[in-house]
């Protein structure tokens, strides 16, 4: 039997007058990636911002390992969900820019006042993945590539276990041999049981990671199946997402 | 390994970031410039250290203000209220320890005044708890009510301190070893005027420390650039917000009793006039800005000194010319946050 770590059902969201969401109903199962695909507007990002609590649930449940945090039952605030291990990579990254990156990444381990309390051996493995940052350890984070600040923001995702990430399109503007990168620090990620919810438009990011898909299309999910029935399924994308995935590339 | 050395080894190979020293050269050329025009040295030094000394009361008072702003984006116009209850009660601390500021003994003096100051931190940051919970709470976001209401809050607070003290002026003599001055060469200088940029120097000091060597101070720096990324991380901005407006109450009140004994004399409106110069300062350096809030105020306190010397019927504007100037030159000012 799958067990689900993240359960929205019939899930609305407001924000001021506009009803964005209109009942999503989303599983995402443990130790795997989740893609959630959809065209622009179709309320991706406000369902990865409704589960981190930036923005309320106005009907329906949002659930993280059978806790509500959402909805019915309670709507617990950001720093309580974020507490409970789900970490966030808005698609504006949301580096300090102010900060150097040291600085950024002694911010998001919550249990270290400094840096010499990092966890040594995942600050090395998070090196490894991405060496531009040992490199730029003490440089303001705002001085950084496109490419380094999107390292910088996954990195202080993972500074620290945590059960469930939240990433909204890592991919944006990135050039290849980045992307890359980040699909292999994903890999191992998944390797170590972490279960990842994706926003992506990067069909070949989708593809080498996604184990399960969810399509949204106004504000509803409108298929929900495995990345592998997608990818080889042309029909099936130009029905759901108004083009096929590789000519999206 | 050693993750402290280690980065910072690989680091050095990295061309260091540029600090932007162009508002440092700004308040330097200020001072500069003030020696030729003022045409004799010595009262360019007598004027200088009263800029400076005023500069620094005047960033004491507008540092809390900034970084409120700064975290919460609350446009807290009440914050003249804390100034004002700071120097009022330091009167009262002040007469309690006459026996103590009179003495002929350095030790007690000080003593006495920083039992003032004391007192004045504490009652203006319970104040501040409380305007927090009640006055700016209710309206997070919206800023036409903030203005309105902190206003309103610190007309109802002059009234309260006229209702306590009564609604004259009060005197706020320096206790004796404050008084009079260090004469160097020809060029005088107050001696309280070198306590008060001490002081300012030290809270300076000690503000720089706690927001760059603590996590707290990280704290504060991330979220006046980004409030919900910080929530996102996990911490509790909120908590955070009343600790620093608590803090830059304090600060406020602090720097009440320094304006009260500059002028050596305390009136309920006290607050109402500075909140002029200090809503100047905060935007000169750049909302939310530690560093901007310095170099503001310093440059602040010396253009005043010095266009009062050089130009009294103009001294009024020198100051919403100088911000005028900044903003033409910076329309963020001295040092911007980014992503605000």
């Amino acid at each position: 039997m799958t067990s689900f770590v993240l359960d929205l059902a019939g899930v609305h969201t407001h924000i001021g007058a506009y009803h964005i969401l209109h009942g999503v109903d989303l599983q995402v199962p443990a130790g795997q990636v989740t893609m959630l695909l959809g065209r622009n507007g179709a309320g991706k990002t406000t369902t990865l911002r409704t589960i981190m609590g930036l923005w309320a649930t106005s009907q329906g449940s949002v659930q993280f390992k059978g806790r509500p945090i959402g909805g019915t039952g309670g709507q617990l605030h950001t720093p309580e969900i974020a507490q409970l291990g789900i970490a966030y990579v808005p698609e504006s990254m949301g580096i300090f820019t102010d900060l150097s990156v040291k600085e950024n990444m002694v911010l998001a381990a919550r249990a270290a006042r400094r840096a010499e309390e990092l966890d040594t051996t995942r600050l090395e493995w998070i090196f490894g993945l991405f060496p531009a940052l040992k490199k730029f350890w003490l440089y303001p984070a705002g001085k950084l590539s496109g490419g380094q600040k999107q390292m910088l923001a996954v990195a202080r995702a993972i500074v620290e276990p945590r059960e469930l990430l939240l990433i909204d399109e890592p991919s944006k503007g990135l050039a290849p041999s980045i992307i890359n990168n980040l699909i292999d620090a994903f890999r191992q990620l998944k390797g170590q049981s972490t279960t990842i919810l994706l926003v992506e438009q990067n069909f070949q990011m989708a593809k080498a990671l996604g184990d399960q898909v969810a399509v949204m299309d106004n504000g509803r999910v409108v298929h929900a199946g495995t990345m592998g029935e997608l990818a080889e399924d042309e029909a099936m994308q130009h029905r759901l997402l108004g083009l096929s995935l590789g000519a999206h590339q | 390994m050693n993750t402290a050395t280690l980065p910072a080894a690989a680091a050095a190979a990295v061309p260091k970031a540029e600090f932007d020293w162009r508002p440092i050269a700004l308040l330097f050329g200020v001072l500069l410039a003030g020696w030729p025009l003022i045409g004799s040295s010595s009262t360019w030094v007598t004027l200088s250290v009263a800029g400076l000394a005023m500069g620094l009361i005047i960033f004491i008072i507008a540092s809390g203000l900034t970084l409120i702003f700064g975290l919460m984006d609350v446009l807290n116009f009440g914050h003249g209220v804390f100034i004002a209850l700071g120097a009022f009660v330091a009167t009262s601390v002040m007469t309690g320890m006459a026996d103590w500021s009179t003495a002929d003994s350095v030790g007690r003096n000080l003593v006495a005044v920083f039992v003032a100051m004391l007192a004045a931190m504490l009652a203006a940051g319970v104040l501040g708890l409380a305007f927090e919970r009640i006055i700016v709470r209710p309206v997070y976001g919206q800023h036409l009510k903030q203005i309105l209401i902190t206003m309103g809050g610190m007309i109802v607070g002059e009234e309260l301190i006229k209702v306590v003290w009564g609604p004259q002026q009060i005197a706020l003599p320096l206790p004796e070893t404050l008084r009079g001055s260090f004469v160097i060469g020809d060029a005088s200088i107050e001696k309280y005027r070198v306590l008060a940029v001490a002081i300012g120097l030290v809270v300076f000091a000690l503000l720089l420390f706690a927001l760059n060597r603590t996590k707290v101070g990280l704290l504060i720096r991330a979220g006046v650039q980004d409030r919900e990324m910080v929530e996102s991380l996990g911490y509790r901005i909120r908590r955070l917000f009343v600790g620093v407006f608590v803090a830059g109450s304090g600060l406020a009140g602090l720097g009440g009793v320094m304006w009260g004994l500059y002028q050596q004399a305390v009136t309920p409106q006290i607050g109402a006039q500075v909140n002029i110069l200090i809503f100047i300062v905060i935007i000169i350096g750049g909302l939310g800005s530690t560093l901007g809030c310095f170099v503001g105020a310093l440059l602040v306190g010396l253009m005043a000194n010095y266009t009062g010397f050089l130009a009294p019927k103009v001294a009024l504007f020198s100051n919403i010319g100088l911000m005028v100037a900044i903003l033409l030159w910076r329309p963020q000012g001295l040092y911007p946050v980014t992503n605000r």
